[in-house]
Protein backbone atom coordinates (compact mmCIF):
# COMPACT_ATOMS: atom_id res chain seq x y z
CA UNK A 1 0.00 0.00 0.00
CA UNK A 2 2.50 2.48 0.20
CA UNK A 3 2.52 2.74 -3.69
CA UNK A 4 -0.38 4.91 -2.69
CA UNK A 5 1.78 7.51 -0.91
CA UNK A 6 4.26 7.56 -3.76
CA UNK A 7 2.14 9.75 -6.37
CA UNK A 8 2.40 12.02 -3.26
CA UNK A 9 5.92 12.15 -2.72
CA UNK A 10 7.35 12.59 -6.36
CA UNK A 11 5.34 16.03 -6.70
CA UNK A 12 7.80 17.07 -3.15
CA UNK A 13 10.72 15.25 -5.78
CA UNK A 14 9.57 17.23 -8.75
CA UNK A 15 9.72 20.45 -6.75
CA UNK A 16 13.59 20.03 -5.59
CA UNK A 17 14.08 18.97 -9.53
CA UNK A 18 12.60 21.77 -11.06
CA UNK A 19 14.87 24.52 -10.84
CA UNK A 20 18.17 22.54 -11.49
CA UNK A 21 15.90 21.18 -14.48
CA UNK A 22 15.08 24.41 -15.57
CA UNK A 23 18.53 25.47 -15.59
CA UNK A 24 20.01 22.47 -17.64
CA UNK A 25 17.29 21.98 -20.40
CA UNK A 26 16.55 23.43 -23.53
CA UNK A 27 13.91 26.25 -22.76
CA UNK A 28 11.53 25.19 -25.10
CA UNK A 29 12.01 21.14 -23.65
CA UNK A 30 12.07 21.96 -20.40
CA UNK A 31 8.76 24.17 -20.74
CA UNK A 32 6.88 21.16 -21.82
CA UNK A 33 8.44 18.57 -19.69
CA UNK A 34 7.66 20.50 -16.56
CA UNK A 35 4.44 21.71 -17.93
CA UNK A 36 3.19 18.11 -18.84
CA UNK A 37 4.82 16.90 -15.40
CA UNK A 38 3.26 19.31 -13.53
CA UNK A 39 -0.69 18.25 -14.68
CA UNK A 40 0.48 14.87 -14.43
CA UNK A 41 1.89 14.99 -11.08
CA UNK A 42 -1.39 16.73 -9.91
CA UNK A 43 -3.68 14.34 -11.61
CA UNK A 44 -2.23 11.53 -9.80
CA UNK A 45 -2.13 13.05 -6.28
CA UNK A 46 -5.35 14.50 -6.60
CA UNK A 47 -6.29 10.41 -7.67
CA UNK A 48 -4.57 9.30 -4.86
CA UNK A 49 -6.13 11.59 -2.17
CA UNK A 50 -9.56 10.64 -3.67
CA UNK A 51 -8.37 7.33 -3.64
CA UNK A 52 -7.34 7.32 0.27
CA UNK A 53 -10.60 9.44 1.30
CA UNK A 54 -12.42 6.56 -1.00
CA UNK A 55 -10.91 3.94 1.52
CA UNK A 56 -11.92 5.83 4.63
CA UNK A 57 -14.94 6.85 3.56
CA UNK A 58 -16.28 2.72 2.03
CA UNK A 59 -16.13 2.07 5.98
CA UNK A 60 -19.22 4.44 6.81
CA UNK A 61 -22.17 2.19 7.24
CA UNK A 62 -24.60 4.27 5.15
CA UNK A 63 -22.37 3.93 2.50
CA UNK A 64 -22.00 0.40 3.16
CA UNK A 65 -26.31 -0.05 2.59
CA UNK A 66 -25.86 2.09 -0.27
CA UNK A 67 -23.50 0.00 -2.27
CA UNK A 68 -24.73 -3.43 -0.47
CA UNK A 69 -20.93 -4.13 0.10
CA UNK A 70 -20.02 -5.92 3.19
CA UNK A 71 -17.78 -3.15 5.98
CA UNK A 72 -16.44 -5.86 7.69
CA UNK A 73 -14.57 -7.19 4.41
CA UNK A 74 -13.80 -3.55 4.01
CA UNK A 75 -12.12 -2.85 7.70
CA UNK A 76 -10.09 -6.26 7.46
CA UNK A 77 -8.89 -5.27 3.95
CA UNK A 78 -8.22 -1.61 4.58
CA UNK A 79 -4.85 -0.42 5.24
CA UNK A 80 -5.74 2.90 5.36
CA UNK A 81 -5.86 4.71 9.02
CA UNK A 82 -8.73 6.49 9.20
CA UNK A 83 -7.26 10.37 10.37
CA UNK A 84 -5.36 9.57 6.55
CA UNK A 85 -8.46 9.25 5.29
CA UNK A 86 -9.49 12.42 6.79
CA UNK A 87 -6.64 14.14 5.85
CA UNK A 88 -6.90 13.58 2.66
CA UNK A 89 -10.81 14.25 2.40
CA UNK A 90 -9.88 18.00 3.47
CA UNK A 91 -6.93 17.83 1.25
CA UNK A 92 -8.80 17.18 -1.56
CA UNK A 93 -11.65 19.80 -0.84
CA UNK A 94 -8.95 22.27 -0.35
CA UNK A 95 -7.28 21.26 -3.61
CA UNK A 96 -10.42 21.26 -5.35
CA UNK A 97 -11.13 24.74 -4.01
CA UNK A 98 -7.87 26.23 -5.42
CA UNK A 99 -7.81 24.78 -8.30
CA UNK A 100 -11.57 26.40 -9.04
CA UNK A 101 -10.88 29.81 -7.71
CA UNK A 102 -7.58 30.23 -9.73
CA UNK A 103 -9.18 28.71 -12.74
CA UNK A 104 -12.27 31.41 -12.89
CA UNK A 105 -9.52 33.83 -12.13
CA UNK A 106 -7.11 32.90 -14.86
CA UNK A 107 -10.57 32.57 -17.06
CA UNK A 108 -11.60 35.96 -16.44
CA UNK A 109 -7.95 37.79 -17.07
CA UNK A 110 -7.44 35.84 -20.53
CA UNK A 111 -11.34 37.36 -21.65
CA UNK A 112 -10.17 40.55 -20.70
CA UNK A 113 -7.20 40.72 -22.23
CA UNK A 114 -8.64 39.46 -25.46
CA UNK A 115 -11.39 42.27 -24.65
CA UNK A 116 -8.23 45.15 -24.21
CA UNK A 117 -6.47 43.55 -27.03
CA UNK A 118 -9.44 43.82 -29.47
CA UNK A 119 -9.59 47.48 -27.89
CA UNK A 120 -6.07 48.53 -28.58
CA UNK A 121 -6.69 50.24 -32.30
CA UNK A 122 -2.73 49.27 -33.78
CA UNK A 123 -1.99 48.92 -37.69
CA UNK A 124 0.56 46.14 -36.36
CA UNK A 125 1.02 43.41 -33.31
CA UNK A 126 3.01 46.30 -31.61
CA UNK A 127 1.23 49.24 -29.65
CA UNK A 128 3.03 51.65 -28.25
CA UNK A 129 1.57 53.53 -25.55
CA UNK A 130 2.43 57.17 -24.09
CA UNK A 131 3.56 57.77 -20.29
CA UNK A 132 6.05 57.42 -17.64
CA UNK A 133 6.79 53.30 -17.43
CA UNK A 134 8.89 51.20 -18.37
CA UNK A 135 7.16 48.44 -19.67
CA UNK A 136 6.63 45.80 -22.49
CA UNK A 137 4.73 42.90 -22.58
CA UNK A 138 2.55 40.68 -24.78
CA UNK A 139 -1.40 40.85 -24.33
CA UNK A 140 -2.91 37.50 -25.02
CA UNK A 141 -5.59 38.24 -28.16
CA UNK A 142 -6.88 37.26 -31.38
CA UNK A 143 -4.64 38.87 -32.71
CA UNK A 144 -2.69 39.17 -29.53
CA UNK A 145 -0.50 42.39 -28.87
CA UNK A 146 2.86 43.87 -27.88
CA UNK A 147 2.23 46.60 -25.30
CA UNK A 148 5.60 48.72 -25.35
CA UNK A 149 5.61 52.15 -23.56
CA UNK A 150 7.01 54.94 -25.81
CA UNK A 151 9.52 56.08 -23.19
CA UNK A 152 11.28 52.68 -22.99
CA UNK A 153 11.45 52.41 -26.97
CA UNK A 154 12.97 55.81 -26.94
CA UNK A 155 15.97 54.23 -24.49
CA UNK A 156 16.35 51.28 -26.91
CA UNK A 157 18.49 51.34 -30.32
CA UNK A 158 16.95 49.50 -33.60
CA UNK A 159 18.26 46.22 -32.65
CA UNK A 160 17.68 46.06 -29.24
CA UNK A 161 13.50 46.92 -30.16
CA UNK A 162 13.93 44.42 -32.41
CA UNK A 163 15.44 41.74 -29.49
CA UNK A 164 11.98 42.95 -27.39
CA UNK A 165 9.96 42.41 -30.20
CA UNK A 166 10.71 38.91 -30.90
CA UNK A 167 10.80 37.93 -27.68
CA UNK A 168 6.89 39.15 -26.90
CA UNK A 169 6.03 37.57 -30.34
CA UNK A 170 7.34 34.42 -29.31
CA UNK A 171 4.90 34.56 -25.84
CA UNK A 172 2.06 35.67 -28.25
CA UNK A 173 2.76 32.98 -31.28
CA UNK A 174 3.71 30.32 -28.73
CA UNK A 175 0.61 30.68 -26.60
CA UNK A 176 2.66 30.65 -23.25
CA UNK A 177 0.27 32.20 -21.25
CA UNK A 178 -1.63 28.43 -21.96
CA UNK A 179 1.60 26.43 -20.26
CA UNK A 180 2.00 28.98 -17.13
CA UNK A 181 -1.71 28.60 -16.75
CA UNK A 182 -1.83 24.78 -16.71
CA UNK A 183 1.68 24.89 -14.85
CA UNK A 184 -0.39 27.18 -11.79
CA UNK A 185 -3.40 25.46 -11.57
CA UNK A 186 -1.24 21.93 -11.32
CA UNK A 187 0.41 24.09 -8.01
CA UNK A 188 -3.37 24.81 -6.80
CA UNK A 189 -4.00 21.33 -6.87
CA UNK A 190 -0.93 19.97 -5.43
CA UNK A 191 1.46 22.78 -3.47
CA UNK A 192 4.26 20.82 -3.41
CA UNK A 193 4.14 22.04 -7.42
CA UNK A 194 4.91 25.81 -6.64
CA UNK A 195 8.22 25.10 -7.55
CA UNK A 196 7.59 23.76 -10.98
CA UNK A 197 4.90 26.66 -12.09
CA UNK A 198 7.28 28.91 -10.88
CA UNK A 199 10.36 27.06 -13.00
CA UNK A 200 7.48 26.85 -15.94
CA UNK A 201 7.52 30.98 -15.65
CA UNK A 202 11.16 30.98 -15.81
CA UNK A 203 11.50 28.54 -18.90
CA UNK A 204 8.82 30.37 -20.97
CA UNK A 205 11.09 33.36 -20.33
CA UNK A 206 14.09 31.54 -21.72
CA UNK A 207 12.11 30.08 -24.14
CA UNK A 208 11.05 33.62 -25.89
CA UNK A 209 15.01 34.85 -25.15
CA UNK A 210 16.15 32.39 -27.45
CA UNK A 211 13.97 32.58 -29.40
CA UNK A 212 14.94 36.69 -29.74
CA UNK A 213 18.70 35.55 -29.75
CA UNK A 214 17.51 33.39 -32.81
CA UNK A 215 15.92 36.03 -34.78
CA UNK A 216 18.10 38.92 -34.24
CA UNK A 217 21.10 35.72 -34.36
CA UNK A 218 23.33 37.49 -31.36
CA UNK A 219 22.65 36.22 -27.87
CA UNK A 220 24.90 39.13 -26.50
CA UNK A 221 22.40 42.08 -27.60
CA UNK A 222 19.43 39.96 -26.09
CA UNK A 223 21.23 39.62 -22.90
CA UNK A 224 22.46 43.51 -23.18
CA UNK A 225 18.46 44.08 -24.12
CA UNK A 226 16.91 42.36 -21.54
CA UNK A 227 20.37 43.48 -18.67
CA UNK A 228 19.45 47.37 -20.05
CA UNK A 229 15.58 47.12 -19.60
CA UNK A 230 15.59 45.64 -16.76
CA UNK A 231 18.30 48.45 -14.72
CA UNK A 232 15.80 51.15 -16.52
CA UNK A 233 12.56 49.57 -15.09
CA UNK A 234 14.44 49.09 -11.66
CA UNK A 235 15.02 52.79 -11.14
CA UNK A 236 18.40 52.43 -9.10
CA UNK A 237 21.00 54.11 -10.15
CA UNK A 238 23.88 53.11 -11.98
CA UNK A 239 26.81 52.54 -10.54
CA UNK A 240 30.12 51.34 -11.53
CA UNK A 241 30.33 47.35 -11.09
CA UNK A 242 33.88 47.10 -11.18
CA UNK A 243 33.54 46.48 -7.19
CA UNK A 244 31.40 43.61 -7.59
CA UNK A 245 34.32 42.45 -10.35
CA UNK A 246 36.48 42.32 -8.09
CA UNK A 247 34.97 40.24 -5.39
CA UNK A 248 33.40 37.66 -7.02
CA UNK A 249 35.58 35.18 -8.71
CA UNK A 250 34.24 32.82 -11.68
CA UNK A 251 33.40 29.86 -9.77
CA UNK A 252 31.56 32.38 -7.01
CA UNK A 253 29.59 34.01 -9.86
CA UNK A 254 28.17 31.14 -11.32
CA UNK A 255 26.74 29.96 -7.58
CA UNK A 256 25.43 33.45 -7.17
CA UNK A 257 23.76 33.11 -10.38
CA UNK A 258 22.02 29.94 -9.84
CA UNK A 259 20.59 31.68 -6.69
CA UNK A 260 19.94 34.53 -7.88
CA UNK A 261 16.37 36.00 -9.56
CA UNK A 262 15.25 35.12 -13.17
CA UNK A 263 16.82 38.55 -14.94
CA UNK A 264 20.39 37.38 -14.33
CA UNK A 265 19.92 34.08 -14.70
CA UNK A 266 18.45 34.84 -18.37
CA UNK A 267 21.00 36.95 -19.29
CA UNK A 268 23.84 34.89 -17.66
CA UNK A 269 22.40 31.72 -20.03
CA UNK A 270 22.29 33.83 -22.83
CA UNK A 271 25.90 35.04 -22.45
CA UNK A 272 27.02 31.16 -22.30
CA UNK A 273 26.80 28.58 -25.28
CA UNK A 274 23.08 27.47 -26.55
CA UNK A 275 21.47 25.11 -24.72
CA UNK A 276 21.63 21.53 -25.69
CA UNK A 277 18.78 19.28 -25.82
CA UNK A 278 19.49 16.78 -23.67
CA UNK A 279 16.97 13.54 -24.72
CA UNK A 280 18.58 11.16 -21.73
CA UNK A 281 17.81 13.79 -18.86
CA UNK A 282 14.04 13.93 -20.66
CA UNK A 283 13.35 10.44 -20.57
CA UNK A 284 14.54 9.40 -17.43
CA UNK A 285 12.27 12.59 -15.92
CA UNK A 286 9.61 11.09 -17.71
CA UNK A 287 10.13 7.89 -16.34
CA UNK A 288 9.84 9.56 -12.98
CA UNK A 289 6.56 10.78 -13.66
CA UNK A 290 5.01 7.61 -15.08
CA UNK A 291 5.97 5.92 -11.76
CA UNK A 292 3.59 8.01 -10.34
CA UNK A 293 0.71 7.27 -12.93
CA UNK A 294 1.33 3.89 -12.34
CA UNK A 295 1.12 3.73 -8.75
CA UNK A 296 -2.05 5.47 -9.00
CA UNK A 297 -3.40 3.14 -11.57
CA UNK A 298 -2.20 0.21 -9.34
CA UNK A 299 -3.91 1.58 -6.03
CA UNK A 300 -6.96 2.42 -7.77
CA UNK A 301 -7.05 -1.23 -8.90
CA UNK A 302 -6.44 -2.57 -5.19
CA UNK A 303 -9.41 -0.05 -3.63
CA UNK A 304 -12.02 -1.84 -6.49
CA UNK A 305 -10.96 -4.82 -5.63
CA UNK A 306 -11.11 -4.51 -2.09
CA UNK A 307 -14.98 -3.40 -2.84
CA UNK A 308 -16.09 -6.38 -5.04
CA UNK A 309 -14.35 -8.77 -2.43
CA UNK A 310 -16.54 -6.50 0.20
CA UNK A 311 -19.64 -7.12 -2.23
CA UNK A 312 -19.24 -10.22 -2.68
CA UNK A 313 -18.80 -10.99 0.88
CA UNK A 314 -22.55 -9.28 1.51
CA UNK B 1 -26.69 47.52 -55.54
CA UNK B 2 -27.71 51.25 -56.06
CA UNK B 3 -31.28 51.23 -55.11
CA UNK B 4 -31.47 49.24 -52.05
CA UNK B 5 -28.56 51.74 -50.51
CA UNK B 6 -30.63 54.34 -49.34
CA UNK B 7 -33.77 52.13 -47.94
CA UNK B 8 -30.97 50.14 -46.14
CA UNK B 9 -29.05 53.43 -44.46
CA UNK B 10 -32.80 54.62 -43.71
CA UNK B 11 -33.24 50.50 -42.03
CA UNK B 12 -30.03 51.10 -40.28
CA UNK B 13 -31.51 52.45 -37.53
CA UNK B 14 -29.52 50.75 -34.79
CA UNK B 15 -26.45 52.20 -36.65
CA UNK B 16 -27.59 55.46 -36.71
CA UNK B 17 -28.51 55.26 -33.44
CA UNK B 18 -25.17 54.60 -32.41
CA UNK B 19 -23.75 57.53 -34.51
CA UNK B 20 -26.47 59.94 -32.75
CA UNK B 21 -25.40 58.62 -29.20
CA UNK B 22 -21.41 59.51 -30.16
CA UNK B 23 -22.45 62.17 -31.36
CA UNK B 24 -24.59 63.20 -27.87
CA UNK B 25 -21.26 61.80 -26.04
CA UNK B 26 -19.46 64.51 -27.52
CA UNK B 27 -22.00 67.48 -26.54
CA UNK B 28 -22.44 66.16 -23.42
CA UNK B 29 -18.71 66.46 -22.88
CA UNK B 30 -18.34 69.49 -24.40
CA UNK B 31 -20.70 70.97 -22.24
CA UNK B 32 -19.02 69.60 -19.24
CA UNK B 33 -15.73 70.79 -20.24
CA UNK B 34 -17.37 74.61 -20.60
CA UNK B 35 -19.42 74.20 -17.45
CA UNK B 36 -17.60 76.00 -14.55
CA UNK B 37 -18.84 73.16 -11.98
CA UNK B 38 -19.95 69.82 -11.63
CA UNK B 39 -23.02 69.25 -13.35
CA UNK B 40 -26.47 66.79 -12.28
CA UNK B 41 -27.65 64.42 -15.42
CA UNK B 42 -30.88 66.84 -15.20
CA UNK B 43 -28.47 70.09 -15.88
CA UNK B 44 -27.11 68.88 -18.41
CA UNK B 45 -30.21 67.87 -20.18
CA UNK B 46 -31.41 71.39 -19.11
CA UNK B 47 -28.31 72.95 -21.40
CA UNK B 48 -28.56 70.50 -24.28
CA UNK B 49 -32.42 71.09 -24.76
CA UNK B 50 -32.47 74.79 -23.68
CA UNK B 51 -32.74 76.49 -27.10
CA UNK B 52 -33.85 73.73 -29.14
CA UNK B 53 -36.57 71.75 -30.39
CA UNK B 54 -35.32 68.71 -29.81
CA UNK B 55 -37.03 65.86 -26.89
CA UNK B 56 -33.80 64.02 -24.76
CA UNK B 57 -35.31 61.95 -21.72
CA UNK B 58 -33.44 62.02 -18.58
CA UNK B 59 -32.42 58.37 -18.58
CA UNK B 60 -30.87 58.63 -22.06
CA UNK B 61 -28.74 61.50 -20.42
CA UNK B 62 -27.68 58.86 -17.80
CA UNK B 63 -26.96 56.86 -20.04
CA UNK B 64 -24.60 59.20 -21.70
CA UNK B 65 -23.03 60.22 -18.93
CA UNK B 66 -22.36 56.76 -17.34
CA UNK B 67 -20.67 55.55 -20.43
CA UNK B 68 -18.83 58.61 -20.42
CA UNK B 69 -17.59 57.88 -16.71
CA UNK B 70 -16.41 54.19 -17.82
CA UNK B 71 -14.40 55.61 -20.35
CA UNK B 72 -12.69 57.85 -17.70
CA UNK B 73 -13.56 60.72 -19.49
CA UNK B 74 -15.86 62.09 -16.66
CA UNK B 75 -15.29 62.19 -12.61
CA UNK B 76 -18.23 61.93 -10.68
CA UNK B 77 -19.15 63.11 -6.96
CA UNK B 78 -22.09 61.92 -5.11
CA UNK B 79 -24.08 65.00 -4.49
CA UNK B 80 -27.35 64.22 -2.65
CA UNK B 81 -29.41 60.90 -4.15
CA UNK B 82 -27.63 61.58 -8.00
CA UNK B 83 -24.39 61.84 -8.89
CA UNK B 84 -22.59 65.38 -10.80
CA UNK B 85 -20.27 64.81 -13.28
CA UNK B 86 -16.55 67.17 -14.37
CA UNK B 87 -14.89 66.90 -17.39
CA UNK B 88 -11.56 64.92 -16.30
CA UNK B 89 -8.79 67.04 -17.65
CA UNK B 90 -6.30 66.32 -20.68
CA UNK B 91 -3.49 64.96 -18.64
CA UNK B 92 -5.28 62.67 -16.63
CA UNK B 93 -7.59 60.99 -19.62
CA UNK B 94 -3.95 60.63 -21.05
CA UNK B 95 -3.13 58.95 -18.09
CA UNK B 96 -5.68 56.74 -17.51
CA UNK B 97 -5.60 55.83 -21.32
CA UNK B 98 -1.94 54.49 -20.45
CA UNK B 99 -3.34 52.65 -17.31
CA UNK B 100 -5.74 51.16 -19.36
CA UNK B 101 -3.47 50.08 -21.95
CA UNK B 102 -1.24 48.91 -19.58
CA UNK B 103 -3.66 46.45 -18.41
CA UNK B 104 -5.22 47.95 -14.83
CA UNK B 105 -8.23 45.53 -14.28
CA UNK B 106 -6.48 42.64 -15.70
CA UNK B 107 -4.70 40.22 -13.22
CA UNK B 108 -0.82 40.88 -14.77
CA UNK B 109 -0.07 37.89 -12.88
CA UNK B 110 -2.25 35.90 -14.92
CA UNK B 111 -1.71 36.72 -18.52
CA UNK B 112 0.92 39.16 -19.04
CA UNK B 113 4.53 37.88 -20.04
CA UNK B 114 6.15 40.59 -19.00
CA UNK B 115 9.70 41.36 -20.76
CA UNK B 116 11.84 41.77 -17.22
CA UNK B 117 10.60 41.00 -13.50
CA UNK B 118 11.43 42.95 -10.86
CA UNK B 119 14.89 43.24 -9.57
CA UNK B 120 16.53 42.47 -6.08
CA UNK B 121 19.79 44.57 -5.11
CA UNK B 122 21.80 41.71 -5.20
CA UNK B 123 20.15 40.78 -8.73
CA UNK B 124 21.04 44.52 -10.18
CA UNK B 125 24.16 43.82 -8.76
CA UNK B 126 25.01 41.04 -10.48
CA UNK B 127 23.41 41.85 -13.90
CA UNK B 128 25.85 44.56 -13.57
CA UNK B 129 28.37 42.16 -13.15
CA UNK B 130 26.98 39.77 -15.94
CA UNK B 131 26.83 42.80 -18.28
CA UNK B 132 30.16 44.25 -17.88
CA UNK B 133 32.25 40.93 -18.51
CA UNK B 134 30.24 40.64 -21.51
CA UNK B 135 31.23 43.95 -22.85
CA UNK B 136 35.11 43.10 -21.88
CA UNK B 137 34.61 39.96 -23.61
CA UNK B 138 33.37 41.27 -26.92
CA UNK B 139 35.67 44.17 -26.14
CA UNK B 140 38.57 41.35 -25.92
CA UNK B 141 37.05 39.42 -29.08
CA UNK B 142 37.33 42.38 -30.79
CA UNK B 143 40.52 43.50 -30.14
CA UNK B 144 41.81 39.88 -31.07
CA UNK B 145 41.93 40.29 -34.94
CA UNK B 146 42.69 43.81 -34.39
CA UNK B 147 46.09 42.23 -31.92
CA UNK B 148 47.28 40.26 -34.35
CA UNK B 149 48.30 42.25 -36.81
CA UNK B 150 49.69 44.26 -34.06
CA UNK B 151 51.74 41.70 -33.32
CA UNK B 152 53.13 40.84 -36.52
CA UNK B 153 54.21 44.94 -37.17
CA UNK B 154 56.02 44.13 -33.58
CA UNK B 155 57.43 41.05 -34.93
CA UNK B 156 58.14 41.49 -38.43
CA UNK B 157 60.12 38.37 -38.88
CA UNK B 158 57.60 36.08 -38.42
CA UNK B 159 55.39 37.18 -41.26
CA UNK B 160 58.42 36.29 -43.15
CA UNK B 161 58.83 33.45 -42.19
CA UNK B 162 56.27 31.93 -44.45
CA UNK B 163 57.68 33.07 -47.36
CA UNK B 164 60.41 32.20 -45.94
CA UNK B 165 59.69 28.13 -45.86
CA UNK B 166 59.06 27.84 -49.54
CA UNK B 167 62.02 30.24 -49.88
CA UNK B 168 64.48 27.62 -48.17
CA UNK B 169 62.92 24.35 -49.66
CA UNK B 170 62.93 26.00 -53.37
CA UNK B 171 63.33 22.76 -54.51
CA UNK B 172 60.05 21.22 -53.59
CA UNK B 173 57.73 21.38 -56.76
CA UNK B 174 55.01 20.17 -54.29
CA UNK B 175 54.45 22.92 -52.20
CA UNK B 176 52.88 25.01 -55.20
CA UNK B 177 50.17 22.65 -56.40
CA UNK B 178 49.35 22.66 -52.47
CA UNK B 179 49.36 26.30 -52.63
CA UNK B 180 47.17 25.93 -55.18
CA UNK B 181 44.76 23.46 -53.57
CA UNK B 182 44.35 25.85 -50.71
CA UNK B 183 43.53 28.69 -52.62
CA UNK B 184 41.03 26.96 -54.49
CA UNK B 185 39.32 26.29 -51.06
Amino acid sequence: MWLLYLPLVIPALAGLAARPLAALLEPRQATWLLTIAAVALAACSTVALAVLAAFTAARSPVLAALGDYSQQVIRRGDPIPSATGAIAGLALTAAAIAVTVLFRKRARALAESYRRAAELRADGSVVVVPGLAIEAYALPGRPGRIVVSDLLLDRLDADSRAALIAHEQAHLSGRHYLFAAAAWLAAAANPMLLPVARSVEYTLERWADEHAAAVTGNRGLVAETIGHVALLASHRPARAPSMALGIVGSHARRMSVALAGPVPRRVAALLTAPPRSRIVLLAACAVVVLLAGVAVLETTGDLHALLEVAQAGQ
Amino acid sequence: MHEPGPRHAQDSSPGAGRRAAGALEAEVLGILRAASGPLSPAEVRQQITAGQERELSYSTVVTIVSRLYDKGLLARQRSGRAFTYTAVDEATIAASRMRLALGSGIDHDAVLSRFVSGLSGRDTRLLRTLLADARDAAAVEAGGPAADPGGLAVNPGRPAADPGGPAVNPGRPAADPGGQLRERD
